[in-house]
Formats: C-alpha cells, structure tokens, sequence
C-alpha cells in the first residue's frame, strides 16, 4: 500500500505529512528537555550554594564540542541543498561529513565523561554532577539517534532516490530537522551548563 | 521542485538554492562569533543575573538562526506555526512556574 502525502501537498495543511509529523515530534521534544531545564533551574534556585561549571567542566573541549556541532548543522543542510540540485555524489561528501562531526562529538564527550569518572566524580556526588549527566547524557541519546539515521539514508536508504528522489530529498529534510534541533538544545546546553 | 523533463533542475532554480547557500555560510560564521561572545564574556566573571541574561540572549540569538535557516523557519507554513505557538506557551509555563515558587531572591545575588 501506498503511503499517501509523502511526496504531494496536503490542501488542508499545505504540506506533506512527514513534514507535519516531524515538527509534531519535535515539539514533544522541546517539552521533554524544556522539563529536564525546568528541574535544573528548580534544583539550583533551591540550592544554598552552586558551582560555576568551568570550575568543574572543562570548557575548552565543550566548545570544540559546539563548533563541531554547528559545523555538522551545515554540513547536513548543505547535504539536503545538494540533493535539491540533484547532485546525488556532493549529497554523500556533506552527508559523511555530518556523520563524521557527529561521531566526533560522541569521541570528545567520551573523554569528558571518562575524566569525570576517572576523578569520582559521578551522578550521585553532587546536585551538579547530577543534572549535567542527565542532561548531556539524554542530548548524546539524541546525538546517536540521529546519527543511525543519517547513516542510514548515507548508506542502505540511498538506494530511494534512484527510485523516488523527491522523496528521499524529503526524508533528507526530516532528519536534518532533527538534527538542527539536537543542535539547538546544544546551544542552550552549553552556557547553561559549562559558563554559568 | 522545479525541474525540467530530464530530471534536471532549472537555473531559476539552481540560483534560488545557490542563495540559500550563500545564507547557510553567513549563518555559520555568525554561529561561530556569537560561540566566542558567549565564551569570551563568560570570561568577565560577572554577577549571577548579568551572566545569565546576556548568555541566555546570545544563546537565543544563536537559536532563532539555527531554527529561521537551518530549519526553514523563516519561510515556513502557518500550521508549523500554530505547533511552535503552542509549544512555546507550554515551554514558558515549564520554565516560568518552578522559578515562581522560589522566593528567596536567589537571581538579585
């Protein structure tokens, strides 16, 4: 059975489903993060004292971390506008390179957590320590998730746009809309926890 | 998606997305300097409330470029909007009612 909407415009909505479902799916997220910030400013208004993050977490690397990150939101709309003009090989490079920047990011975070751990610092030790584990913890969960996907129309999912290519270029879209969000929680993510 | 009948894709536009490139890069370095802003200040060691306001401006200055160019915001349909309205009520209630119950003046630190 076909699936409707896929590719054609809704009268109704003025899009094509996947784009409504994707942006549906992005507001519970905005929600479940949104709850995650609210603790954390729960926790720290509620708490007699409260530590800077850069005396804690190593800022350097975290920005690293945000360049890479930002770096990997344009390389993966430049995959999507490459698909636009029907350049399928410059859709791989941009693509591979999103991928690529978002492995990186999980590498560098790896090493953030192994110090932490390595020191005895863990999510029972303090408030802090709690909240930030929790925090990057659920982003790098998002990191992951998007990253299969991507990998996934890199790699086995290519093969849809020798078959339907305005289709995949949607599906391209999708992702790189979550992958824009992932990004911008990140960019929340960064001061709140690391500068403040 | 405007094509012609090979599949291929008209200069009209091929140049409409070489535009949307040319943003995409502007975008990007803006990203970057607004990262080293938010780094750099936070270097200042400012009180608490300052901190907070001008790290939190730069990050929702930094947001609304990902969210308007990255994600097509800017040029978006009106029921995107009408979700994004009525998440950002409910996001603002999230963040607003806990801060509500604390009286302790903890941000005129």
């Amino acid at each position: 059975m076909e699936i409707p909407y896929t590719v054609e415009i809704r009268r109704d909505t003025g899009l094509t489903n996947g784009k409504i479902g994707i942006w549906l799916f992005l507001a519970s997220e905005v929600m479940l993060f949104g709850a995650l910030f609210a603790s954390y400013i729960l926790i720290r208004t509620g708490s007699p004292s409260w530590p800077r993050g850069d005396t804690i977490l190593d800022v350097p690397l975290a920005t690293f971390n945000t360049i890479v990150l930002i770096s990997s939101s344009v390389t993966m709309v430049m995959a999507w506008a490459s698909l636009m003009r029907r350049r399928f090989g410059t859709f791989r490079i941009y693509m591979g390179a999103t991928i690529l920047l978002g492995f990186t990011f999980l590498v560098v975070k790896y090493f953030e957590y192994s110090h932490h751990l390595h020191l005895g610092e863990f999510p029972r030790t303090n408030n802090f320590l709690a909240i930030y584990y929790t925090l990057t913890g659920l982003h790098m969960l998002h990191v992951m998730g998007g990253m299969a996907v991507n990998a996934y129309f890199w790699g086995p999912g290519a093969k849809q746009w020798k078959t339907n290519p305005e289709w995949f270029t949607n599906r391209v879209e999708h992702s790189g809309l979550f992958w824009h969000f992932v990004d911008l929680v990140w960019i929340f993510l960064f001061p709140t926890l690391y500068l403040l | 998606m405007t094509t012609d009948h090979a599949g291929s894709v008209t200069s009209d536009h091929a140049a409409d997305i070489d535009r949307h490139v040319r943003i995409y890069i502007t975008v990007f370095v803006a990203l970057m300097v607004l990262t080293i802003v938010t780094v750099a200040v936070s270097r200042f060691h400012l009180p608490v409330h300052i901190a907070v306001t001008v790290a939190l401006l730069v990050a929702v200055i930094k947001g609304s470029l990902v969210a308007c160019y990255f994600m097509h915001l800017i040029s978006e349909k009106k029921l995107i909007y009408a979700v994004l309205a009525l998440t950002v009520a409910f996001f603002i209630a999230l963040l607003t009612l806990p801060v509500l119950t604390v009286h302790d003046g903890y941000w005129m630190r």
